[in-house]
């Protein structure tokens, strides 16, 4: 049962939203092209697709605005910057490199840092950590009452 | 921890921190998630929210015509020039939060907010119906029913609403309803404070 329902997922997995001929540009050169372009566009409605891959009102206008304009002979970055005007950052699945992006940019590379510091942290600790210490005579006599040997 | 501690008052307040820190952590935890569900519930915090990318910037330049039966002129860029801060709305009959958000909308119009209004992918005949139902707040409407106006102002869904200031410049934007909270939390004082 649950590997059918695996098979199905897989299935349907790979099925591109632009299944509609009449939205498909004529030229499949320049179809791959809009193709690329709109897999690197966000979806703002489902947010976690692309406009190629969702089904959403919305994306399917955009999906004919990218296409009208690669039909036009616009350069994909004049795509890029016309959605990127609309819709902001967030629309581009690759946000660019500036102050608000840093931290997002940065968190492999801070992530990273910090582990190391970690390890240096936990391996410094270890080498002052002293060697086993010699027990108190309280202790031993202790230690023999419990064991019930006799004293030293 | 390996670490012999050489003073065992300073180890003993070092366990107890430690007991204490997951405590703590999900404290604050549970104060945020509650934050976030309050937030839901009145409308000031949407996890869906992403920041418009035309505040600060003029409105983009459209032409929309009106819709017939209403009697209101239809809206263009130049109409949203007036020397006081207005609001532009877009709605749909067919979106159910629109329904949700027309009483608040009805009483900004009542207290003399001038409001734009934009009807999106919408048959006509429906949205004259929406507005013969329930009340027009708007003082100009345009029909924008191939959606296309709406991307170049970056909506992403209706209702959706962008406070201009005095100068014309869009402000604020409201991607959902305008719930009575949000009303008078951002938009009441917004207005004021860009007349």
């Amino acid at each position: 049962m649950i590997r059918w329902l695996l098979l199905l997922m897989l299935a349907a997995g790979p099925a591109l939203a632009v299944g509609d001929p009449a939205d498909q540009l004529p030229d499949p050169a320049q179809e791959e092209r809009a193709r690329v372009i709109g897999r690197e566009l966000r979806c703002m409605v489902c947010q976690n697709q692309s406009i190629e891959d969702s089904d959403a009102d919305l994306a399917r206008d955009l999906r004919r605005i990218v296409r009208e304009q690669v039909a036009q002979g616009k350069p994909d970055d004049a795509v890029f910057r016309f959605v990127h005007e609309r819709y902001g950052d967030f629309v581009l699945l690759k946000p660019p490199f500036k102050p608000e992006t840093a931290l997002l940019w940065g968190m492999p590379a801070i992530a990273l840092l910090g582990g190391a510091l970690l390890i240096r942290g936990m391996r410094r600790r270890q080498r002052v950590a002293p060697g086993p210490q010699e027990l108190t005579q309280a202790e031993r006599d202790r230690l023999a009452q419990l064991s019930g040997r006799p004293r030293e | 921890m390996s670490e012999a501690a050489p003073n065992p008052e300073a180890a003993a307040w070092r366990r107890r921190a430690l007991l204490l820190a997951p405590l703590a952590v999900a404290g604050l935890g549970g104060a945020g998630f509650y934050a976030m569900l309050r937030g839901l519930g009145t409308g000031n915090y949407d996890p869906r929210g992403v920041p418009s990318a035309l505040i600060g910037k003029a409105p983009p330049d459209f032409s929309l015509p009106p819709l017939e039966g209403t009697g209101l002129p239809g809206l263009s860029a130049a109409d949203l020039k007036t020397g006081k801060p207005l609001l532009v709305n877009f709605f749909a009959s067919w979106c159910v939060p629109c329904v949700i958000e027309h009483p608040q909308l009805m009483r900004l119009a009542r207290d003399g907010v001038a409001i734009m209004g934009i009807a999106y992918k919408d048959k006509p005949a429906d949205s004259l119906g929406f507005l013969k139902q329930r009340g027009t707040p708007y003082a100009r409407l345009g029909v924008d029913q191939p959606g296309r106006v709406a991307i170049d102002w970056g909506l992403y869904g209706v209702p959706e609403t962008y406070l201009l200031d005095k100068s014309g410049i869009i402000r604020w934007r409201m991607a959902g309803p305008i719930t009575e909270e949000i009303l008078a939390q951002q938009v009441t004082p917004l207005l004021r404070r860009t007349a």
